[in-house]
């Protein structure tokens, strides 16, 4: 028996993330005690190490285990991205942890395995191991979501997003098989090598399989018409999970997606692109159109992170390196801006009291007033106004549209953003516009909210104002697929 | 010099930061400070301007974003010169003025006065679209925080108005900038954002269409331009009156300037082409704008509606597209900054007093207040075209220059002017004559040194504009006729050469 090529280069920073998953889960034996801070100090570090190998690796470009795992800039971008993604996660996590009464070492742990997952899907090159890295990260957080155990919402979260998520990979993996029926094999090379001399009956199964796996992630990144899950699970879960979800797990599927579509399904280009075209402008209008009449500040944030999905399938369709590259550092950006809302949220929750009406917010910009600036300048961010980072990934998106000669669909995408500043600015009514009459208990005894409302409100500032090298970075990952 | 003059004013907001915002006194002496180095700075800026020279002066340049080819450039000409002066003129002013107006949160007000100072004077000088987008789009938010947070009962409907009508013109101005540069690429296979390369892109006289209208949108929605105005009077209703000076005497003139600097240059044949719509639209906003102001009760919206009236002037001048025109355009625009502007803090004098800004409620304010009374009136007149001061150098080189376009549209656009002198003469004499027979009216006190102190320098421009116009004329002159000159060499090579028309026509049935 023949074993494959076993390449730890390839697998390094999964492999450190995971045995920083394992670390924890010992080191939670041994802890005594309710209080499980150290645990989260443990993540991050493992986190943070997995983000320098990642860099270290930056110049290398190796496949491994024949072929189906790969460590290329591209893979090592979402990487930090995701590590990114996870230590501020854990940073907020941990003075919030108390407030939803969650007090187990299972938390980090789980965190940590659906990192791992993510870091896997970014470098999968075999669709078996996409699948593996989706089940990896998935299961994880689906646990993650009914984790605030007391609370009905999160156990309801759980229980849709499971098996939602469930259903949504029957589609994956009934795509994964059609492919193979094609082909004989779920290698993407091997796959796109022979996607052009394809036809009849096998380009006719190829085309299903390719339609089947963009439900697949359609249902992950949820996009209209498989979007239907989002705004319960993003209300009802941890309000660190949901961020988690609304960033890390919603890149980790554009990183899968993109790799197989815009670069091994690009020979299929014409197929598929008239198709995503449809969905991105029904999820752009339509997360941005039901965002206006939300109350809640969590549903309103899921149905701009519909529409957010919609601005990043407009750069899917766009494509080639421009729209690639935009993708990428969209993104980046989006994991920043999105992260620190949540951070906000997380501030104003108290035991027993989320907090998370709008209302709630009334006359917060100036009672506290760093809470209520880097609030503002995420609404803003997200809205795109310059000179803050979401304007400079929407400005490249759209660039990148515009570029592939589609200046209709620029034309809706600004007009979404038109819309999408009613509700962004109407969280600034309420923070800067009206009178608040409470009291809300917020940073001073929260260092690590405080940190994390630091790193994302100075990132989202100076990637704003000087986007150029990010981009660089997102550019050249994208170029390593080819 | 030009940078330092953008962001001295940031620099004065990252100040205001670390004082406490329990010391009012304090942040409000600071504020004021913190206003004047880019006024001084613009003072010098004009010394130093060479009058003989058309091109941009002060070129500053730097790399901002190299993969895309942006950069930070900036300079002035002829055009710009003046406004940028006008907004450095008119902010400390308005800084000066909020120390009476403004009692709560004075801290954040300052803070954002000061950040839209830097996007407006950012605006004015910046010579990369890239960069020029950016500062518009920045200026939204203070005024945005300034009308929704210190304004009036419906503040938050105003503010967020403001705000939409503004985005959605910009962002398709944004496609638009996209297009534009992506064209520029397939044709120099070089990204580049410069305004000066960008004039010369020859872009398919059917795209250019599209070009146009998607900068004309975004400009005339801040002009505003009739039917797009209605955002307007609702900004300025409930605007505190600082919000409202800037917005009338600078804001407005960005979208005047938009049209000037980019949509015109870079699209001349279609602008040409535009000339009877963007003129007609100009005189209706005339007409309308003026008879809209007749009937107001309320003083703020009456001036605000006779901006619609005098921006319709300078559209309509530039739209003449000869030296009087255009610079009787550019002189109107800083004789509406001044006149409109003072004429708001002077409704904002009397309101902070009476509280209330309704005609009906005045009368015989003339034996009250003689230092209040000599101040508006002078303003009032001049803001109806008096000869001797500045409304009237604009407003006759406007109708002059329009005049050689056409006499027809002239002679309508001519009653806006009779139609001024009634509105606004009628107005004074509701507010100023008759019996002083209001009880809370026989309270009120003149003008306080303060007051004097902010009204005293529009009222020295107004005069000294209207006597000796030389200086700025010579100033805008070279620029405007070498504008004037670019734009006559495409409407000659359109009359002599029929290809392009032939090429649009065959654009046309495709």
């Amino acid at each position: 028996m023949n074993f494959p090529d076993i390449s730890w280069l390839a697998l390094l920073p999964t492999l450190v993330v995971m045995g920083t998953a394992f670390l924890v889960l010992i080191a939670d034996l041994a802890m005594e005690g309710p209080d499980r801070e150290g645990l989260g100090w443990i993540g991050i570090v493992g986190l943070l190490v997995a983000s320098l190998v990642s860099a270290m690796l930056w110049n290398s470009h190796q496949s491994g285990f024949a072929g189906t795992f790969v460590v290329d800039r591209y893979a090592l971008f979402f990487n930090l991205v995701f590590c990114l993604a996870a230590v501020l996660t854990l940073l907020m996590s941990m003075d919030y942890l108390d407030t939803i009464e969650v007090r187990t070492g299972e938390y980090y742990v789980l965190l940590l395995f659906a990192t791992a997952g993510m870091l896997m899907m970014a470098a999968a090159t075999d669709l078996i191991v996409l699948f593996l890295g989706l089940e990896v990260m998935s299961v994880g957080v689906y646990v993650l979501a009914g984790m605030a155990r007391r609370d009905l919402r999160s156990s309801e979260a759980a229980v849709k997003y499971f098996l939602l998520g469930a259903f949504a990979t029957g589609f994956l993996v009934f795509g994964i098989a059609l492919i193979y029926g094609a082909f004989g094999t779920t290698a993407l090379g091997p796959v796109s090598a022979k996607l052009a001399s394809s036809a009849g009956e096998q380009r006719a199964l190829v085309l299903i399989g390719m339609a089947l796996l963009l439900v697949g992630f359609g249902f992950k990144i949820a996009a209209v018409p498989f979007h239907a899950w989002a705004p319960d699970v993003y209300e009802g879960a941890p309000t660190s999970i949901t961020a988690l979800m609304a960033v890390g797990v919603k890149a980790a599927a554009f990183a899968a997606f993109a790799r197989v579509f815009l670069h091994h399904f690009a020979g299929l280009a014409t197929d598929w692109t008239g198709v995503v075209r449809i969905v991105a402008v029904l999820t752009m209008t339509l997360g941005n159109v039901v965002a206006l009449l939300q109350r809640n500040i969590k549903r309103m944030l899921a149905y701009s992170s519909i529409a957010h999905a919609g601005y990043l399938l407009v750069g899917m369709v766009a494509g080639k390196e421009a729209g690639g590259a935009a993708v990428l550092y969209y993104l980046l950006v989006y994991a920043l801006m999105n992260l620190g809302a949540f951070a906000v949220v997380i501030a104003l929750a108290r035991r027993g009291e989320p907090n998370e009406d709008l209302d709630d917010y009334a006359g917060l910009g100036f009672q506290y007033p760093f809470l209520g600036f880097s609030m503002a300048v995420f609404m803003l961010s997200l809205a795109g106004i310059p000179s803050l980072a979401g304007f400079t990934g929407k400005f490249y998106l759209f660039s990148a549209a515009v570029k592939s000669g589609y200046v209709g669909l620029a034309v809706i995408a600004v007009l979404n953003s038109v819309v999408s500043m009613y509700y962004y600015a109407g969280v600034l009514v309420k923070m800067y516009m009206s009178e608040g009459n409470r009291e809300v208990e917020i940073l001073t005894h929260r260092p690590h909210l405080l940190a994390t409302l630091l790193i994302t409100s100075a990132g989202t500032i100076l990637l704003g104002l000087f986007p150029s090298w990010a981009f660089d970075l997102a550019r050249s990952a994208f170029q390593s697929l080819s | 010099m030009l940078s330092a003059i953008v962001f001295s004013p940031l620099l004065g907001a990252l100040t205001l930061l670390f004082i406490p915002r329990e010391q009012v006194a304090g942040l409000r002496r600071s504020a004021f400070v913190f206003s004047l180095p880019p006024f001084i700075l613009s003072l010098l800026l004009f010394a130093a301007f060479d009058p003989a020279d058309a091109g941009f002066q002060f070129v500053e340049q730097a790399a901002w974003i190299p993969a895309l080819q942006v950069f930070y450039r900036v300079g002035v000409d002829g055009m710009s010169l003046f406004l940028v002066m006008l907004t450095t003129f008119l902010t400390p002013l308005v800084v000066l003025f909020g120390w009476g107006d403004i009692e709560k949160r004075v801290k954040e007000y300052m803070i954002f006065l000061l950040l839209l100072e830097v996007g407006m004077l950012g605006a004015f000088v910046a010579l990369d679209l890239f960069l020029f987008y950016v500062f518009w789009e920045v200026m939204l938010v203070p005024m945005y925080f300034i009308i929704g947070v210190w304004g009036g009962p419906r503040r938050i409907y105003a503010a967020i108005k403001f705000v939409l009508f503004t985005m959605v013109g910009s962002l398709l101005m944004l496609v638009a900038i996209l297009y534009l540069v992506w064209s520029y690429q397939a044709a120099h296979g070089q990204l580049s954002f410069d305004v000066v390369r960008l004039y010369d892109l020859q872009v398919p006289l059917a795209a250019q269409r599209w070009l146009f209208a998607a900068f004309a949108l975004a400009f005339a929605i801040k002009v505003p331009m009739f039917p797009l105005h209605t955002w307007l009077p609702d900004a300025h209703v409930e605007a505190p009156t600082g919000g409202s000076v800037i917005l009338a005497g600078v804001l407005l003139k960005l979208g005047t300037y938009g049209f000037l600097r980019y949509a015109i240059p870079l699209f001349q044949a279609v602008a040409v082409e535009a000339w009877p719509y963007i003129a007609g639209a100009a005189v209706i906003g005339i007409v309308y704008g003026a008879l809209v102001s007749m009937v107001q009760p309320d003083l703020k919206k009456l001036v605000a509606y006779s901006s619609v009236s005098h921006l319709g002037f300078v559209m309509l001048g530039m739209f003449a597209f000869n030296v009087q025109g255009i610079t009787g355009s550019l002189y109107q625009m800083l004789g509406h900054g001044l006149s409109t502007g003072a004429l708001f803090l002077i409704v904002g004098v009397i309101y902070q007093r009476r509280h209330t800004r309704m005609i009906a409620d005045f009368g015989g304010l003339w034996k009250q207040l003689p230092l209040f009374s000599a101040v508006f009136l002078i303003v009032m007149l001049s803001s109806a075209g008096l000869p001797g001061l500045n409304g009237f150098v604009g407003e006759f080189m406007i109708l002059l220059g329009a005049f050689e376009a056409s006499p027809w549209v002239t002679a309508v656009g001519a009653t806006g002017v009779i139609l001024g002198a009634v509105y606004l003469l009628w107005m004074f004499q509701r507010v100023m004559f008759g019996p002083l027979d209001k009880p809370a009216n026989q309270q009120l006190t003149d003008l306080t040194a303060r007051e004097l102190v902010v009204l005293v320098p529009v009222l020295v421009m107004i005069v000294a504009m209207g006597v000796y116009p030389r200086p700025f004329l010579s100033r805008m002159e070279p620029a405007v006729k070498a504008y004037v000159a670019r734009l006559e060499r495409v409407r000659v090579a359109q009359a002599t050469d029929p290809a392009p028309q032939a090429v649009a026509q065959a654009d046309r049935l495709r």
